[in-house]
């Protein structure tokens, strides 16, 4: 017998379908497409095949600072991995104590920072951090440590590090509440038989809890990884697009808007910002792919 | 020939005026959203008395955002009919590209110099495409009450200065400068312009790297970055963070003595600070010598040629350059200069003290702004990031110098031989 054609599966799908290629996926191949051309002087748009590549990468005006953001947006990552994750891990476990008091308050108050408006996070910190105003010196002198206080957004040295402090400060609900939401769907009767053995809870952690959240940890990764090679507000809102000093905490993001929409006096160029976009989809995707078959694959999901 | 085209161009626009058949709205595009209320209270019913059948509407977009949109919608045919104009390269490009009217025969370009033509003209000079609105000046703010508590006089020359600089940070606890170099543009804008133009005696300087003549790496360059290597000692703690935003809370609480500054900021303060504040120009080198200002030509304004009330365009630019306007805009924008030649009585005191400096030195505008700015690397972004790093003691000035001189050869032939 002939099946009727599943009309109803179109109904439903078309909406999604729409508006994802509307507003998605168009957008996405229009810039892919765009790189790939040029502007002259008097606004002429012509095809330009890979000339901005070779721009982007070939020429020490554009790959100095590109090569740049590109690492420094890698040791934001780092920071994020070292940091983010391990300390959402850490107060994920601490918040599935089965005693623990007050839990639903702290994962409240941790998880809050991430619904505020990165904006007001940079502004916040960076009046915190200021030697002028802020509250920071006078805190670390209470505990005798006022001589550690420094300039801390100003220096080279140490203003991308703060920044991917602050912006670690501000996620680090995200994993919690995923790793937290993983640790609660461990049967109960699993950790119990391992008690029942008599494994210390230590070694119940280790061996049987956290192999059964390594999905969600790869699944934390890879939204790090995207987050961050995405970043762009906070060093926006805090350093402005010159990313300063001296460039050490422009990332892909601000690299990208300085490019495409000109500042100050940079006139933007439309076609030039599509090729770091399309790079910026590159390292994206590279990285993703990498996980998906590296890591992913090797990943066992537990059955009980 | 020229002048009977003007009158013909002249007579139909007054013919097409008398008529008044129907109102015209124009929309006016700028970057200038705190002038937004001044506009629709002042200028606008000013222009209206005369012009009772042109409607006229501001239409402000955020300064850092300005360019991309303004370029944007021109480039989709959605942009107002009169567009606020950046100076030099920025609107040339947009000239360039068809998206500003050329105003030759506009005669109303004749009450204007050719100092103030030459931001929004090409550079041949025969088409001018905006008519040059105002103009701002670069010098020091000056905290009054501090200047009479520690017994000091204003310094005229740079040995007085650091004298002076040196006196407030030993004998009292006030920040001497308030600067810091967070937001990286004040290094280069209000820093190295402002006292540079001495060093490099104004146009001369500049115009001697046009033709290439001059290098960055010559003395009366380096020595500029020289001079604000040693000014770090007279910022605040921790300068290196602090934001524009926060140099000007620092003024205008009184917590320290002298502000390097534009004139657009005594607007600021004359709301901000609860004490009375002076303003002086750039130290020179030795007492009677010849003074330079920076007097930047900074806003313009033009025909979006897709308008379709061009006429009702023309006359409002006839409009701005009256004395009328000159001297509306003048004392109701407080800081902004209008650049025309007629006479206008500055009201505010601080105002009219640097407007006066035009009369005993030489002006200049900000070094970079024309030509300089065209290639890739971008000099003004260059600038930021290695005038900051000086302040900051992190870059020596000999190689501030070297780095500028480098991008600069790289693209700009006079440079390169």
């Amino acid at each position: 017998m002939k099946r009727a054609f599943p009309w109803h599966l179109i109904f439903f799908l078309a909406p999604a379908v729409l508006i994802y290629t509307l507003f998605s996926a168009y957008p996405l191949f229009d810039t892919l497409r765009l790189s790939l051309f040029t502007d002259s002087p008097d606004g002429v748009r012509q095809f330009h095949g890979l000339g901005n590549f070779f721009t982007l990468l070939g020429d020490d005006n554009w790959s100095g600072p590109f090569w740049n953001a590109l690492w420094n947006n890698t040791k934001f990552f780092i920071i994020h991995m070292l940091v983010q994750n391990p300390i959402g891990l850490l107060l994920a476990a601490l918040l599935s104590l089965k005693d623990l008091r007050g839990a639903r308050a702290y994962r409240t108050l941790i998880f809050l920072p991430t619904l505020l408006s990165v904006v007001i996070i940079g502004f916040i910190w960076q009046l915190m951090l200021s030697p002028l105003w802020g509250v920071t010196e006078g805190f670390l002198d209470f505990f005798g440590l006022g001589f550690l206080f420094e300039a801390w957004l100003g220096r080279e040295s140490s203003a991308l590090i703060t920044l991917a402090l602050i912006s670690v400060w501000q996620f680090v609900g995200i994993p919690m509440m995923l790793i937290y939401a993983a640790l609660l769907s461990i049967p109960d009767d699993l950790i119990e038989a391992a008690h029942v053995d008599g494994a210390s809870p230590w070694r119940i952690f280790w061996r049987i809890r956290v192999p059964l959240i390594l999905p969600t940890l790869g699944l934390v990764t890879i939204l790090t990884f995207v987050g961050n090679f995405n970043a762009f507000e906070l060093i926006y809102a805090v350093k402005g697009a010159l990313a300063g000093p001296n460039f050490s905490t422009d990332i892909l993001g601000t690299f990208f808007y300085r490019t495409f929409f000109g500042y100050q006096s940079q006139i933007g160029s439309a076609t030039m910002g599509a090729t770091v976009a399309t790079m910026m989809f590159l390292v994206i995707l590279v990285g993703v792919m990498l996980y998906f078959f590296i890591v992913q694959r090797r990943l066992t999901r537990y059955q009980w | 020939m020229k002048k009977m085209q003007t009158t013909v161009a002249g007579v139909t626009l007054a013919a097409t005026l008398s008529l008044g058949v129907q109102a015209e709205t124009l929309t006016i595009e700028s970057w200038r959203v705190d002038d937004k209320d001044l506009w629709e209270d002042i200028l606008i019913p000013a222009f209206n008395a005369e012009h009772p059948n042109i409607e006229v509407r501001f239409n402000a977009t955020a300064p850092t955002e300005y360019d991309s949109s303004i370029n944007a919608r021109l480039q989709a045919g959605t942009a107002g009919d009169l567009i606020t104009c950046r100076p030099f390269d920025q609107s040339l490009s947009l000239f360039n590209q068809g998206y500003l009217q050329p105003l030759n025969g506009l005669d109303a370009l004749d009450n204007y110099q050719d100092f103030a033509k030459r931001a929004w003209s090409t550079d041949d000079g025969e088409t001018t495409f905006c008519l040059p609105m105002a103009s701002v000046i670069h010098g020091f703010f000056y905290n009054k009450a501090i200047f009479d508590e520690l017994d000091l006089d204003i310094p005229e020359t740079r040995d007085e200065f650091f004298a002076t600089l040196n006196t407030i940070k030993d004998d009292s606890d006030y920040t001497p400068l308030a600067l810091g170099t967070n937001d990286q543009w004040e290094a280069n804008q209000i820093v190295f312009t402002n006292i540079g133009a001495n060093y490099w005696k104004g146009e001369e300087g500049r115009l001697a790297l046009l033709s290439g003549d001059a290098k960055f790496t010559d003395d009366e360059f380096v020595d500029v970055w020289k001079e604000m290597a040693s000014w770090g000692d007279y910022m605040g703690r921790g300068y290196e963070a602090q934001t524009y935003g926060d140099s000007q809370n620092l003024f205008a609480l009184g917590r320290a003595a002298i502000y390097p500054t534009g004139s657009w900021d005594i607007s600021y303060f004359n709301n901000q600070a609860i004490f009375e504040f002076g303003a002086f120009k750039p130290p020179v080198a030795d007492s009677g010598d010849t003074c330079y200002i920076s007097d930047h030509t900074d806003m313009g304004i033009g025909i979006n040629p897709a308008s379709k009330n061009g006429d009702a365009a023309r006359t409002f630019l006839d409009w701005v350059a009256s004395a009328d306007f000159a001297d509306l805009f003048t004392n109701e924008v407080t800081g902004f200069f209008s650049l025309s030649n007629h006479q206008v009585e500055v009201q505010d005191p601080v105002a009219a003290e640097m407007i006066s400096w035009r009369n005993d030195c030489e002006s200049t505008i900000r070094l970079n702004a024309q030509v300089m700015n065209r290639g890739t690397p971008n000099m003004e972004q260059e600038l930021w990031v290695v005038s900051s790093q000086v302040l900051n003691g992190t870059l020596s000035p000999e190689d501030a110098a070297e780095q500028i001189q480098d991008g600069f050869e790289q693209w700009y032939e006079p440079q390169s031989k």
